[in-house]
């Protein structure tokens, strides 16, 4: 019988290029979400104590694969999600491999305290995915656009923290941390967003990847922010700043190594995330930065304000989670360079 | 197919060091505890049996509270005829030299600040020596003010203490047995009654219900009292029997104080059918020490040094 007992890597240096110099093109459009539902199946295939709980919104989340595949292993938990985080970690101390997934706003924010007590201070192998996060939701407005999530979840002890930037790296982060050993929460997305990792494209649990080569500014992003940041490259090498992109996937355990390398080899650090700027990745960076090599840094992100309805598009760009708000702050990062 | 293995023994973890605090030698002599033999659990155990151990581990709550000089009296010593029957009547399928063997029965303590009775009773049955008990609360113990998982300790199944969210681990454990290890043990649960005013038990008693889960038991400590007073001045939780009912419970409504009624409720729990059982107990808060006796006051304080000898010469 196999057994797994992965372990985040440890923070060893790294050179700075991770051996790759990836030219990223746009495939195509399709939502983190998929990604998450088809990584659950795959784990499903591979080992049969993974489980599954549903929160009501199944075909949300995309639970929905993982329940038509393995309806032996699904469990309905109604619309109760701290009762599915607690049986979570029941199944979880009974020797299973429990995911539940619910949307961000109630998985992580409702959850907090079930996720902290239950699920983290027993260290139990709860996974919990935690959907439609960011404005990018769209009409459903406020209520359902959670921008907290990173600044919760990483503050409990023993939780991994994982954001992916696309459908594919999604895919690849579910079963990673499927496969880890230990509390882990998934952020991920409704609206469709671009495609531009492929199977090949480096991913590991625990490591940042630099996604274009840069000595100028290093643009730190996670999750849709990573693509945008790719863009607001190319347009700030038109005008002569050569930005380093570093797709950030797990904030918790952060890449040290990765990160420090760049606030040395860059001297200027932009963050991107479509969350809170208070406490997000730009905060655990910063947190970083500032003890091991403080850099001039700007923060892309939501301004202590609550989102609204409209379009994914129109939402993006009104509270300026697009490239032209990085291309802004990397431009005005450089300046501050002495 | 394969398995993903996870420690599902709990590993020490945490600020805590290996160093643990050392009892005094005075008071082990004193309390005997060096020559101390564990309680057997049987079902072929009288209940004067029980009745004895009943009165060993309130003698323990009572030793380890004045020891720790914080932590709650009233309701340990209100659940010990419960926990003594749980233990050594033959109820609960368990091995305090293997603690984590596969087929043992689960105990999850949900009310965990009644965590003295806990430590009391695993102590009794042989789990650790019963000296650790005077390390009640003290640093780098692994008798937590409310139980840690991350101690290691063995016995203790899950951390427990913000109140309502272990008996949804209870739930969680019952349906890994019932539905994806298809195996048959049982899963024992306690909760508090003022406990019930979170909203996570009644969740919790909903999706159990749903999923049929007979393998699940759950006991109310009914006492009638929560740190502020009376339920009933803080927040009425009657009828709390109907209310199960109405959940999908198999319910039984007992004296927490009897041990043939409670080996009796246990045994007709054992033998329901697709239905999760739920027993409420009628018990007093701080039973039966006369000072303390159905008084809310000592919920959440411990006996001085001349209560407690007071207390202990009243359980002779």
């Amino acid at each position: 019988m196999e057994t797994t007992t992965k372990t985040i890597a440890n923070n060893e240096p790294l050179a700075s290029t991770n051996g790759m110099k990836p030219k990223f093109e746009l495939l195509g459009k399709k939502a983190t979400r998929f990604g998450f539902g088809e990584g659950l199946v795959t784990l499903g295939e591979r080992y049969e104590n993974v489980v599954v709980l549903g929160g009501d919104i199944t075909g949300s989340v995309m639970t929905s694969y993982f329940q038509e595949k393995f309806p032996d292993r699904f469990f309905s938990a109604g619309i109760m999600e701290a009762t599915a985080t607690l049986v979570a970690t029941g199944l979880a101390l009974s020797g299973k491999v429990p995911f539940f997934a619910s949307y961000g706003a109630f998985a992580a924010c409702r959850n907090t305290d079930m996720l902290r007590i239950s699920v983290c201070y027993n260290d139990a192998n709860v996974k919990i995915g935690g959907g439609h996060a960011g404005i990018s939701v769209g009409p459903d407005g406020a209520t359902h656009q959670v921008l907290e999530e990173i600044a919760i979840t990483r503050t409990l002890p023993n939780m991994t923290l994982v954001v992916p930037c696309d459908f594919t790296e999604a895919k690849k982060a579910t079963v990673a941390i499927g496969e880890f050993v230990g509390p882990a929460y998934i952020r991920f997305g409704r609206t469709d967003t671009p495609m531009f990792t492929k199977e090949d494209t480096p991913f590991e649990l625990g490591r940042a990847q630099v996604f274009r080569e840069g000595n100028d500014v290093a643009i730190c992003a996670c999750g849709p922010m990573v693509w945008e940041a790719l863009v607001a490259a190319e347009e700030l090498a038109k005008e002569g700043i050569d930005a380093r992109v570093i797709n950030v996937s797990t904030i918790k355990p952060l890449d040290n190594a990765t990160l420090i390398a760049a606030a040395k080899e860059c001297g200027a650090i932009v963050s991107a995330e479509e969350h809170q700027i208070t406490a997000g990745l730009g905060g655990a960076i910063a947190e970083l930065l500032v003890k091991e090599y403080p850099v001039p840094m700007e923060f892309v992100g939501v301004h202590d304000t609550f989102g609204g309805s409209g379009e994914p598009d129109e939402l993006m760009a009104l509270f300026g989670l697009t490239s032209v708000t990085i291309i802004e702050a990397a431009k005005k990062v450089v300046k501050r360079k002495s | 197919m394969a398995e993903l293995k996870f420690h599902i023994y709990p590993i020490e973890s945490g600020f805590h060091g290996p160093k643990r605090p050392t009892p005094s030698p005075d008071l082990i002599a004193k309390y005997n505890y060096a020559n101390f033999k564990p309680f057997k659990n049987s079902k072929q155990n009288s209940d004067e049996y029980i009745a004895t151990a009943a009165k060993e581990i309130r003698r323990d709550i009572i030793r380890s509270l004045v020891e720790a000089k914080s932590g709650h009296s009233g309701g340990p010593l209100g659940i010990s005829d419960v926990m003594a029957t749980l233990y050594f009547g033959g109820v609960m399928r368990y091995d305090p030299k293997q603690p984590w063997m596969e087929s043992r029965d689960r105990f999850v303590l949900s009310a965990g600040h009644m965590a003295p009775v806990l430590y009391a009773t695993l102590a009794n049955a042989g789990f650790m020596e019963k000296k650790e008990l005077l390390t009640l609360r003290k640093l780098n113990s692994r008798l937590q003010g409310h139980p840690g998982r991350d101690m290691g300790l063995p016995g203790i199944e899950t951390s427990t203490g913000s109140l309502g969210q272990g008996m949804g681990i209870a739930v969680g454990m019952a349906l890994a047995d019932k539905y994806v290890s298809k195996n048959d043990h049982r899963v024992y649960c306690i909760t508090g009654d003022g406990e019930l005013q979170e909203g996570e038990i009644w969740e919790a008693a909903m999706f159990a219900s749903h999923w049929k889960l007979d393998n699940l038991c759950v006991l109310v400590d009914r006492n009638h009292c929560q740190i502020d007073g009376r339920n009933p001045d803080v927040m009425e939780v009657d009828p709390v029997a109907d209310k199960w009912k109405a959940f999908g419970f198999h319910t039984i409504h007992i004296n927490g104080h009897s041990i043939p009624e409670i080996r009796a409720a246990y045994a007709e729990a054992n033998s329901v059918k697709e239905k999760p059982t739920c027993i409420v107990a009628e018990t007093y808060m701080g039973h039966p020490i006369s000072f303390m006796n159905d008084d809310y006051r000592w919920h959440g304080k411990p006996p001085n040094k001349e209560q407690a000898e007071k207390a202990l010469a009243e359980l002779e």
